[in-house]
């Protein structure tokens, strides 16, 4: 598998984002902001977490017109899977790939911990490593993290099972004091509607081995494996 | 060609919940001021723009808001534009 990772300026989570896919034996290709061209081969793109552009004007507002923002749009148009995490989810809520926005948070600080998220669809290549309604801890860190659609739009993920991760207690119940900034349905993290783009507010690298606290966030990457192992099969 | 200053202002749609405004309005409230009400924080930009005529302006400035400068998912915008005085002028 084929991952490569895009560092904009002010990406804090790139290294972290390659050495999580390194770990299921995914060969890591570094992505520049400026490139205009994509390494052959690619099979997942990520665009990683951080304050691009110093999250000027809007989060991802600007990192969205970024050069290779142009190749990664292709990329996605073309079937390929474009996976961001935290930062990474609001250029894809900016630049279109994905429905909605997120917005400064319910409480108006920004939330750094762990957070326990159901699995809500495993039918996508971003979650088939995970069983229906599993929990996962990971971290979150955001201070613009509430997602918001219009109600259409929400219905619309919801009846077509976009929404793939959703904060809850760790029970599993998707409460108000289990949702850390306020987004609408509990979402932490959604798809398109074809499946093969997917943003996630939580960071799945940060969770990644037992010595952080949590190797949750492997299942993300694991389940990219096994998509694309299943795709060359 | 004419110069023209954009004042554009931004803010949050209103089915969105501005919860900015609502710790501002319990603020005021809080000081006694309960006719205040209503808050909405947004944003404002300001910026020059050099066009044939008001309208050709009007056209740029709304083409950049929608484009770059807001995100219609979650933001409203309205702007004012003010022809700047002509060197002969002054």
């Amino acid at each position: 598998m084929n991952v490569g990772v895009v560092t904009f300026p002010g990406s804090n989570c790139d290294a972290d984002a390659r050495y999580g896919a390194s770990l299921v034996g995914a060969t890591v290709h570094a992505l520049w902001h400026k490139d205009t061209a994509l390494p052959t081969g690619l099979d997942v793109i990520i665009l990683p977490g951080g304050f691009s552009y110093g999250d000027y004007l809007r989060t991802g507002a600007i990192a969205r017109f970024s050069p290779i923002m142009n190749e990664v749009i292709r990329f996605a148009n073309a079937g390929g899977l474009v996976f961001g995490i935290c930062n990474g989810f609001q250029i894809l809520c900016e630049s279109g790939l994905l429905p909605g926005a997120l917005i400064r948070n319910r409480d108006l600080s920004f939330v750094c911990k762990d957070v326990h998220l159901r699995v809500e669809n495993v039918d996508t290549p971003f979650s088939n490593a995970c069983s229906p309604g599993q929990v996962l801890r990971i971290p979150v860190a955001h201070g613009e993290g509430r997602y918001t659609a219009s109600s259409e739009v929400l219905a619309g993920l919801e009846e077509n099972g976009q929404v793939l991760f959703r904060y809850v207690t760790a029970e599993g119940q998707p409460t108000e004091a289990a949702n850390p900034n306020g987004s609408l349905n509990n979402i932490a993290g959604v798809t398109n509607a074809k499946r093969n783009v997917m943003g996630l507010m939580p960071h799945p690298e940060r969770a990644c081995e037992p010595i952080l606290g949590s190797a949750d966030g492997m299942m993300v990457f694991e389940s990219l494996l096994r998509h694309s192992k299943a795709t060359v099969a | 060609m004419k110069t023209f200053t954009a004042n554009i202002t931004v803010t949050l749609r209103r089915a969105i919940l501005d919860v900015q405004g609502k710790a501002v309005e319990h603020a005021l409230h809080s000081l006694h001021m309960p006719a205040l009400g209503n808050v909405r924080i947004g944003k404002h930009i300001e910026l020059t723009v050099t066009a044939i005529d008001e309208a050709a302006a009007a056209a740029s400035v709304n083409e950049a808001c929608e484009k770059l400068l807001t995100n219609p998912v979650m933001e409203d915008f309205q702007f004012t534009l003010q022809e700047q005085a002509t060197a002969e002028a002054a």
